[in-house]
């Protein structure tokens, strides 16, 4: 909608922060709260990832003084940071939230998907979300996607119709007018709902910055054995790196993405607190996809690919 | 752009729309804009060379930045409405392209809902022609205060301003005829970039701004001190803790008007009346709210509220009917009927709906009504009358959509059938209730919004 904003009166209680991002905030927090007005099993991805801490931190406000009306889901490909993964049990802990983990590596165990031949476990997400959520029975699949990240997802909708496939027809979508969402859905469809729609990268950073929100520490310069793959700075780990004449070094590096390790790369950074990645990504050149997911350069639809096959 | 720069001396968020037939140059008016204001990062640009160099173009063809589905890019073409983001050190801009040829009314009044401005592209070799004057009229219903017309291929006329005059002329006649308040046009060349970002040398005998200068000095504060309080209740915060046993909050944005503690309210349709007790956040209670902020109002009695019911002012309350007329742009490809059962979506209220009539349909070129059709069809606009199984507090649509804005639904399989106005747009914007004031300084609140 046309939130107006009138610069002149600041109301007492508002913390300071710029004007559009106080309007995303308010965005947010009433696409939220439709969810949980028209849903009756909502669920947030979370998967300690800044997007989704930063769905939480609005999930929190929105319903505050109240606990959260959702449960947590994290598809956990078996290749996490370790960091990450730990950051994410002691948020689940502290806020005494309901998460459910989907393991990629039962459903390798049990043969419903094989390992890929470059090792990379991102695209096989897809099915443990897609057989998680049907048994769960979830109606909502709240996630921290943003429009700026990719061009496919510049067209994607807040509330993403998906058929009992989990598939998304971008002819099939529904118009979206106001700030009027229909999750109306037939029984085994559900709807993802993204409530960074409308954020940027340094929007999210920013907020992260102007709410003293907490991240894993790797978003953060640190020092880090890596070696190059595909013109991208790869921890190593049991997924199968380095091999052959890949070689290991210690850089500087902090994340802008955090992922699974085989198609997540770091970037060489000195950026050790919120200030100092905002003023580094102020100046990049490159996208954080760009820079640092290798299953996006797959291909020039790679992750409308995806986005079809159900993947978030 | 630094972190610094963001805060500084800025105007806020403008989001804006921007439409044209499928030749007008809209992607790449779109491309120069992200580009030239240098939004598009080093991958994005590598990524569009590429694919240029492989359809062997001489120069990069800055319309493959905005086209982002795979059938888009293979046939040339803008299938939906895409969201881009960017910012300069004077704004944060919001932009949704909207495409011209397919669909045209469904897609130009998605984008146009939200759209604080929307920018129409037109050909300088062709002027204001029909789809020119559709997409003003479809800006004017949904209430969009700020047009900017962009005469492209200004080159290609030679730069004669005499051909630019004409064709603002003509537009500011038409559009103003609307009621937008502000229209405004420019003669640009996307593809050279003449009065995209940069204002251009080679057309001097214009003094006015570049695309985006205008976009960024836009004043969109309005005056909404005589609006009073609507807040559309989505959700009842009841934590039931140690430390809350009876808190019992109702969450919701603020729609209209400003609400303060103390102010008289009354609950709709129950017809309920109480105080606001208090303003609640996260970041703690508030001494006001303004329409777009989202809070959860306390109030003085233990009123029986759930979602979606209204909370308005006591003192200008709409009155709850089971009635009503409203002005609909049809959506989908299966037709809608007189005697059709629907899902009424209005603010938070989600009720069971039928269509009583279709009483007219509306010619978007003329503004002009003709006779009823059996059926409407994909992106007819019509007048129709809805009978609610429940009363509703519908009230007359306003600019924004945040008041009067409806959806109607397929029961079935939710698909979205219908969205809508309520009252009659169409007469509105004839009779010239929502015609500009040469006063600038009329409140403005009063052109778009038709008393009961």
């Amino acid at each position: 909608m046309t939130a107006v904003a009138e610069p002149a009166a600041a109301p007492t209680g508002l913390p300071s922060a710029p004007d559009h991002l106080r309007a995303l905030e308010s965005e947010a927090i009433h696409i939220l709260r439709e969810v949980a007005g028209q849903f009756d099993r909502p669920v947030i991805l979370f998967s300690g990832g800044k997007d989704s801490v930063v769905v939480l931190h609005l999930a929190r406000k929105a319903f505050h003084p109240a606990s959260i009306p959702f449960s947590l889901l994290h598809v956990d490909t078996g290749h996490n940071f370790p960091e990450v993964l730990s950051y994410r049990d002691e948020v689940v802990a502290a806020g005494g939230f309901r998460l459910a983990v989907a393991h990629v590596q039962d459903w390798i165990d049990d043969g419903r998907l094989s390992e890929r031949p470059d090792g990379t476990r991102n695209p096989l997400q897809t099915v443990p979300l897609l057989d998680t959520i049907a048994d769960q029975r979830y109606d909502a699949v709240i996630g921290g996607a943003r429009r700026d990240e990719e061009r496919s997802r510049a067209k994607e909708r807040i509330f993403s119709l998906r058929d009992a496939f989990g598939g998304w027809d971008p002819r099939r979508q529904r118009p979206e007018l106001w700030d009027l969402y229909n999750g109306r859905h037939a029984p085994g469809e559900h709807v993802r709902v993204f409530p960074l729609s409308n954020w940027t990268e340094l929007d999210v950073w920013a907020y992260i910055g102007a709410e003293q929100i907490v991240l894993p520490e790797i978003y953060y310069s640190h020092q880090r054995e890596v070696f190059r793959r595909n013109g991208m700075w790869l921890a190593p780990g049991e997924w199968g790196g380095p091999v052959g004449a890949e070689q290991l070094e210690t850089r500087t590096v902090r994340y802008r993405t955090v992922g699974d390790m085989s198609c997540t790369g770091a970037v060489e950074s000195e950026a050790a607190d919120v200030a100092a990645v905002i003023a580094e990504i102020s100046i990049t050149r490159i996208t954080e996809r760009g820079a640092t997911r290798a299953d996006d350069k797959l291909s020039e639809a790679a992750m409308e690919d995806r986005k079809r096959e159900g993947y978030f | 752009m630094t972190a610094s720069t963001i805060d500084a001396g800025r105007r806020g968020l403008l989001r804006f729309a921007t439409a044209g037939s499928v030749d007008d140059g809209k992607s790449t008016l779109v491309g120069r804009l992200l580009h030239d204001s240098k939004s598009v990062l080093a991958d994005q640009l590598e990524a569009v060379e590429l694919t240029s160099q492989a359809r062997g173009l001489a120069t990069p063809d800055l319309s493959l930045l905005v086209d982002g589905l795979r059938a888009e890019r293979e046939q040339g073409i803008t299938i939906d409405v895409a969201y881009r983001y960017f910012a300069t050190p004077a704004r944060t801009f919001i932009l949704a392209d909207t495409p011209g040829h397919v669909q045209y009314t469904r897609n130009t009044i998605t984008g146009a809902s939200t759209a604080d401005a929307v920018v129409i592209l037109t050909d300088a070799r062709t002027g204001v022609v029909a789809q020119t004057r559709r997409h003003a009229t479809v800006a004017a219903l949904v209430g969009v205060r700020h047009l900017v017309l962009a005469v492209n291929k200004i080159d290609l006329v030679d730069y004669d301003e005499q051909v630019f005059r004409r064709i603002a002329d003509e537009f500011a006649d038409y559009a103003l005829g609307l009621g937008v308040p502000e229209v405004t046009s420019i003669p640009i060349s996307a593809l050279h970039g003449d009065n995209v970002v940069a204002r251009s040398a080679r057309i001097d005998w214009y003094s006015g701004p570049s695309v985006l200068e205008h976009l960024e000095q836009l004043d969109i504060t309005q005056d909404t001190a005589d609006e009073t309080l609507r807040f559309p209740v989505q959700y009842v915060i009841r934590p039931r803790t140690a430390d809350h046993p009876d808190y019992r909050g109702y969450a919701g944005r603020v729609a209209a008007g400003t609400v303060r503690p103390g102010d008289p309210v009354v609950a709709l349709p129950s017809g309920r009346r109480s105080t606001v007790l208090a303003i609640d956040t996260a970041d703690g209670e508030r001494s006001s709210a303004r329409a777009g902020e989202s809070v959860t109002l306390l109030l003085a009695d233990d009123l029986d509220i759930s979602r979606g019911e209204l909370i308005a002012a006591a003192v200008d309350a709409p009155r709850p009917v089971t009635e009503f007329s409203a002005t609909v742009t049809h959506l989908a490809e299966r037709p809608l009927r007189a005697g059709t059962r629907v899902l009424l979506r209005h603010g938070t209220t989600s009720t069971r709906a039928i269509v009583t009539t279709i009483e007219s349909l509306l010619d978007i070129d003329t503004l002009a009504t003709s006779a009823a059709p059996e059926a409407l069809t994909l992106n007819d606009i019509a007048q129709i009358g809805i009978r609610v199984a429940e009363p509703v507090a519908v009230e007359d649509f306003r600019p924004g959509g945040a008041v009067g804005a409806l959806l109607l639904v397929d029961p079935a399989d939710g698909t979205t059938l219908a969205a809508g106005m309520v009252g009659d747009r169409p007469t509105a914007l004839r009779d010239g209730r929502c015609r500009p004031v040469a006063d600038a300084t009329a409140d403005p609140d009063s052109l778009p919004t038709p008393g009961p």
